[in-house]
């Protein structure tokens, strides 16, 4: 089975984001990046099904020069190849044409299994996989918390509301959206860090794909902190005389305790 | 030229986030000078649409087809496109359900359209429809707008909208039939089903401690329990907790979990992510301890410590001892 796996990547959890100074998007210039959390459950998925039914994962994403570090460590878990499609300015593109850039490197590669997070962690739209399988044509799920191949095509769980569950039947050639969880992820081992070295990273621009960026259908006009809706009192001072003040309020003021 | 609110009914009730949908809708049309169309995918007859048709609608299109009876998102984006081709509405809401999330990116991209996603607010600046949502799981707002002329699509966030806004009226119901063929339609939904029986009714908590990432290690899990119990508390989780393993699905509140409205909510090292908020921002009073003090939980809190857990939570505890 060829699987394509659609990775991002994207600023690390727990950073402290500054507006730029344009307001038109945060200032990364300062900030660790990780593998989009979902993504990383999609590629782990990848390599299990891989690892029962053989074939080929690819690594697919779109981003800057330093996407380069989370695509080396797709291929350290122990993906087979990868294709950088480089695109430096994330706002160039909204979903539609990121997918048309991800599409436009597919085709040619004829996968059986394209799979990718149900959302990014920074623009989390949650459409970039959808729209992917429109473009190529192909039925997808999303939300998807178990796959299992069987002979005319796989059997997905998908995740509804409240706790409940579906199982879908559909045929190959697909796509799947991953929800975090479905797995346990793999950490890389220092073999595959080693391999990954030698592991081939196909760089490709938007002009060699033949896709025009500049038209998005939806435009980031601001972006900014929100003011709080809310007054919060937050209680100062020392653990021991915040957490006195907490349960006075919550006795006294609140009447919840 | 109007709004179309797209509704969601499972067979035996309405998606709550409909009428909040239909809500934003109602608003969007009075702000647009236009009026609030609504459209539902359900076979079966009419009967269920009797609720919808008090509500003031200019029409409601109920697309009935027996290829519809099961939702696959090749038969509804099928169906929604052919509606939308023809009544050409200005813009159409949705109410952001794990259905929706499922097609409206296809339909959409079907009509070289992008919706945007999990909308929180909106605004009409010069007549033109600014539209909100959150990045980075919850930590920056971002105004939207579209490109180009409509149909233009939005779908919007739990809560956003208020129901109870619902202005009434009556309404006058047109049934759809789409053309639809059985070749259509590639995937094979089947069974619904849980996992289990819940064991753990968190709805009904009056109190609920709630830990999140904060929390670092499995090992430390006691130690949010241990504050459950001095409080008296039901024990509860963001989902990442409950991905891990740490604690069991059943305790997980959010929009995959339980959605819970106790008299107090407090959150231990929950950052605040949509998903989280979604499931307990109706609680009476949120107390949320966090070192981020711009995490967004904070957004929604009404008592707050920005501290390490490790150091709060101990005082935390004896506090409440010593208060009784």
């Amino acid at each position: 089975m060829k699987i394509i796996v659609a990775i991002k990547q994207v600023p690390a959890r727990d950073s402290q984001l500054r507006i730029s100074s344009a307001g038109k998007w945060i200032d990364e210039a300062d900030l660790t990046h990780e593998i989009n959390e979902p993504d990383a459950y999609a590629l782990e998925e990848g390599l299990q099904l891989k690892e029962k039914h053989g074939g080929e994962v690819v690594v697919i994403c779109a981003g800057p020069a330093q996407a380069a570090q989370t695509i080396r460590e797709a291929l350290a878990k122990g993906a087979d190849r990868a294709i950088h499609i480089e695109q430096e300015d994330p706002a160039a593109f909204d979903p539609l044409g990121t997918a048309r850039l991800l599409a436009a490197a597919l085709k040619p590669e004829s996968p059986d299994l394209i799979l990718t997070g149900l959302q990014s962690d920074d623009l989390g739209y949650g459409q970039t996989g959808v729209i992917l399988a429109e473009l190529l044509g192909l039925p997808h799920a999303t939300i998807i918390m178990q796959v299992e191949k069987h002979e005319s095509g796989i059997r997905v769980k998908r995740e509804l509301e409240d706790g409940w569950f579906q199982h879908v039947d559909m045929p190959l050639p697909a796509l799947l959206t991953i929800q975090s969880g479905i797995n346990k992820l793999r950490y890389a081992t220092l073999m595959g860090i080693k391999k990954a070295k030698t592991k081939e990273v196909k760089r490709l621009t938007a002009a060699e794909l033949g896709v025009a960026s500049g038209t998005p259908a939806i435009l980031l006009n601001r972006v900014y902190v929100p003011e709080r809706s809310k007054r919060t009192q937050i209680f100062d001072g020392s653990p021991k005389e915040a957490a006195a003040k907490l349960v006075e309020k919550l006795k006294f003021e609140a009447r919840v305790i | 030229m109007s709004v179309l609110a797209v509704l969601e009914h499972n067979g035996q009730s309405w998606h709550r986030m409909s009428w909040e949908t239909l809500a934003a809708a109602q608003q969007l049309g009075r702000e647009l000078n236009t009026t609030a169309t609504a459209a539902v995918v359900r076979t079966g007859g009419q009967a269920f649409a009797e609720e919808l048709a008090r509500k003031q609608i200019e029409k409601i299109y109920l697309v009935d087809h027996e290829l519809l009876k099961d939702y696959t998102p090749d038969g509804y984006t099928l169906a929604l496109k052919q509606l939308i081709e023809r009544l050409k509405p200005s813009v159409v809401l949705f109410p952001h359900t794990y259905q929706v999330r499922d097609f409206l990116p296809k339909l959409a991209t079907s009509l070289g359209k992008v919706a945007v996603t999990d909308v929180i607010s909106h605004r009409v600046e010069n007549g033109q429809l600014i539209l909100v949502r959150q990045l980075f799981q919850g930590k920056v707002n971002v105004d939207v707008r579209f490109a180009g002329e409509g149909p233009n699509f939005a779908s919007i966030q739990a809560g956003a909208y208020r129901a109870d806004q619902l202005a009434e009226g009556q309404s006058s119901v047109e049934l759809v039939k789409p053309e639809l063929a059985p070749g259509d339609i590639r995937t094979k939904p089947l069974d619904l089903f849980r996992e289990s029986q819940r064991a753990v009714d968190l709805t009904a908590a009056e109190l609920i401690v709630s830990v999140g990432r904060g929390i670092k290690e499995a090992d430390q899990i006691p130690l949010v329990q241990k504050l459950a119990d001095a409080l008296g508390a039901e024990l509860a989780a963001s989902r990442p907790i409950c991905d891990a393993g740490w604690l069991p699905m059943e305790r997980q509140v959010g929009s995959s979990g339980q959605t819970v409205s106790p008299k107090m909510y407090m959150a231990v090292g929950i950052s605040g992510a949509i998903q989280h908020l979604v499931g307990m921002k109706g609680s009476r009073i949120i107390v949320a301890i966090n070192k981020d003090a711009n995490a967004p939980i904070f957004e929604v809190a009404d008592y707050g410590i920005v501290g390490d857990l490790f150091q709060v939570l101990p005082e935390l505890i004896e506090a409440i001892q010593k208060s009784k």
